[in-house]
């Protein structure tokens, strides 16, 4: 087991390096560089005459003037040293101090919307394998073809539609006006948590649509296997039995899929965020996309990145534990 | 291969000789499309689809205006529906009430308001706007208009641009977006799916590492990135194609790793070794040989990746960072419907949201229907 955890482990640093050279070429993408909009930024408007050289102090200034590679090795290099992410232009400020606080909201909101994913889709599919083509069941495929067919960014605005011509509020925000600058405490984690439900429902809506659907089938395969004939046989109660075989095996392609579950989330994140306007890293990432500040766009990436492919290495070794056919070697 | 010595038609035995001559001599497409048009729901979904094509294609003739005509004096104007009858009696022809504008005695600002002792009848193959369909055939025949003031079925934007125009445009738009990312993905997961699962090994190998890496980054996130970097002073068509051009990169690798593993699944077969023995060379092995043998199922992974592209587009120029105005495409026209105050006033900004959904729904039926009609020779559950 230990073996395969390290193997694991070591599968995932290879993919993050990968992946950090990919991130580190889409900031570089961007027509122009880091020094000419640092420029543009902060001259722009001043009535000072930047001149060529002056851009060129400022890219020497950044270590801009150095060949792509070093660039990268100093960019990596200081995330894995100092956990620094490089300057913020847009902000004038260190990345980190940019992202802080919203990488805990981001990281709140991942795991309400994951709970309440397999909250609600695990007992709701295995009810309706249970009892098929039940109103339960046909519900179920509906809102499973509504939640493909319905963008999360559509019910957001669909919701904060009804939030405003109904009940006149919005339901935007993650905080109250009166939490919004307060300290942290305990009321104000409260506070977050009640405006982190409807957030988390919208996030929650195609991953949910798409477990309902994989365990809903698993459960009518396992549902047909001889185990169960045979624990019906043998006089098991119906209920003990259910959980016992077809549901802990349903469970399994759940847990196989969260690494992909958490890929969709952060996917929609962006978009759910603006029209929800939340105070999260996928707000911050498309406006840093729009002012083409690379560097947070790239440390947000990176950390988007990071946690899923560590959400999928966590769905590996749980898998292992849960389901000991699968093999331990190679993979 | 071709079990044909099952004796089911989908399921049931042939009632007759002459029919179960029919089914035992049908071809493999011709198996397949029986088994699709049992399939009420996809049969409805492409029916659907091949609307919304056609209303796309066709946006020119059918829309009766352009997306810039501006219509001054109906800004943010309610649907119009047409009517059969109103308070003084039935006609046969359908007909909008008139707006007649008044100035308001404080502000002195212009008003539009719905005459309900106003009719303007519908004219169909009316003389309007001119245009050039396709770019080629110089027109100004428009499906349906008024021939004073002006008809918007869908009500008016903010600046007074007829919403249902530029519904149509934005349908041809999005959905042509779709199909030239699927094609471009289905290019290059044709080409490097079919050399990993060719020839296996280390290139397999390589291939393999590279979805992985594609995958595992989030989709949307990384699509933004791609875009943001498109130049500012690109112009409309560069942006449309190189949107094409992120999503057919984006798109490949889930499309590779099916021909791959179809590929995988299939190289051991005798006909290849045979075709191998016979000098063939691998592209030919491949396409001539190889593909056939699963081209009913590519199709399947193909239809299932439009919504994607489909929602991937409107989600980015929703946001700003896809195509830009003067541009139509669903999520432009959505990005009316980005401010609260917007869309309290004029929920019809909101259509255009449901041709997406409607989009994506048709795709998704379509899907599983064809799903099940790909494997002709599988028996019905």
């Amino acid at each position: 087991m230990s073996r395969f955890i390290i193997q694991r482990l070591f599968g995932m640093l290879v993919t993050l390096f990968f992946v950090s050279i990919m991130v580190f070429t889409i900031m570089e993408l961007p027509p122009g560089d880091y020094a000419d909009r640092y420029a543009f930024r902060k001259y722009s408007g001043t009535g000072i005459n930047v001149t060529e050289s002056d851009i060129q102090n400022i890219r020497v200034e950044f270590g801009l003037d150095r060949p792509a590679p070093a660039r990268y090795l100093s960019w990596i290099g200081g995330i894995l040293t100092d956990f620094d992410f490089g300057q913020s232009f847009a902000f004038e400020t260190s990345v980190n101090r940019v992202v802080g606080e919203r990488l805990v909201l981001t990281l709140a909101l991942l795991y309400a919307t994951l709970i309440l994913t397999y909250a609600i889709s695990i007992p709701i599919a295995i009810y309706a394998a249970v009892r098929r083509h039940s109103a339960v069941d046909y519900g179920l495929t509906i809102m499973s073809y509504l939640g493909l067919a319905l963008p999360n960014f559509l019910l957001a605005l669909i919701l904060l539609y009804i939030s405003v011509t109904v009940f006149g509020s919005s339901v935007g925000g993650l905080f109250s006006p009166d939490y919004v600058d307060a300290p942290w405490s305990f009321a104000k984690v409260g506070d977050m948590l009640l405006h982190l439900i409807v957030p988390s429902l919208v996030l929650a809506w195609s991953a949910t649509a798409l477990q309902l659907q994989t365990v809903r089938a698993t459960m009518l395969d396992e549902l047909n296997k001889l185990s169960v004939t045979a624990a019906r046989a043998r006089g098991l109660p119906e209920w003990k039995l259910l959980l016992k075989y077809p549901a802990r095996l349903a469970i399994n392609p759940v847990v196989s899929t969260i690494g992909f579950d958490v890929n969709r989330i952060f996917s929609e994140l962006p978009i759910v965020a603006l029209v929800l306007s939340l105070p999260e890293l996928g707000e911050l990432l498309i406006q840093s996309y729009l002012d083409l500040d690379m560097y947070v766009a790239g440390a947000i990436l990176m950390m988007l990145t990071f946690f899923i492919v560590f959400m999928n290495f966590l769905s590996d070794v749980l898998l292992a534990v849960l389901d000991p056919r699968i093999k331990l070697e190679g993979g | 291969m071709t079990d044909a010595a099952t004796p089911t038609v989908n399921g049931a035995l042939p009632h007759n000789d002459a029919k179960a001559l029919k089914y035992y001599t049908a071809s493999q497409w011709q198996l397949v499309w029986w088994r699709f048009k049992r399939h009420h729901t996809a049969m409805a979904g492409a029916l659907f689809l091949l609307a919304m094509a056609l209303a796309g294609l066709f946006a020119d003739f059918i829309a009766p205006y352009s997306t810039t005509t501006r219509d001054r004096d109906y800004i943010m104007g309610p649907p119009q529906m047409p009517m059969a009858w109103d308070s003084h009696g039935f006609s046969l022809r359908p007909f909008i009430h008139g707006v007649t504008t008044k100035r308001d005695p404080v502000t002195l600002r212009k008003i539009a308001t719905i005459d309900p002792d106003k009719r303007e009848y519908l004219e169909f193959f009316m003389r309007g706007e001119a245009y050039t369909l396709f770019g080629l055939i110089p027109s100004n025949i428009h499906l349906f208009g008024v021939p004073s003031g002006h008809i918007h079925l869908f009500g008016t934007d903010e600046l007074g641009r007829d919403v249902f125009s530029r519904t149509l445009f934005a349908t041809g738009t999005s959905l042509s977006i779709g199909v030239l990312g699927v094609m471009t993905a289905f290019v290059l997961a044709l080409i490097i799916g079919g050399t990993a699962g060719y020839f296996a090994g280390w290139i397999d190998y390589g291939v393999q590492r590279v979805t992985e890496i594609v995958r595992v980054v989030p989709v949307i996130p990384l699509y933004m990135g791609l875009a943001a970097a498109f130049p500012r002073e690109w112009s409309n068509i560069q942006v449309y194609f190189a949107m094409t051009m992120i999503f057919g990169l984006v798109g490949w690798p889930t499309l590779a790793r099916r021909v791959r593993s179809h590929l995988l699944a299939q190289r051991g077969e005798d006909y290849v070794l045979a075709a191998e023995l016979s000098g063939a060379r691998p592209a030919r092995i491949i396409g001539k040989h190889l593909l056939p043998s699963f081209t009913s199922y590519i199709i399947v992974d193909l239809v299932i990746s439009f919504p994607y592209m489909i929602l991937s587009e409107t989600a980015l120029s929703f946001i700003g960072l896809g195509l830009r105005p003067p541009s139509v495409s669903w999520g432009i026209m959505l990005q009316d419907a980005q401010n609260i105050r917007a869309i309290e006033q004029a929920p019809w900004f909101f259509i255009p949201a449901g041709f997406v959904v409607l989009a994506v729904l048709a795709f998704t039926l379509l899907g599983d229907g064809l799903r099940d009609a790909a494997d002709p020779y599988s028996v019905n559950k």
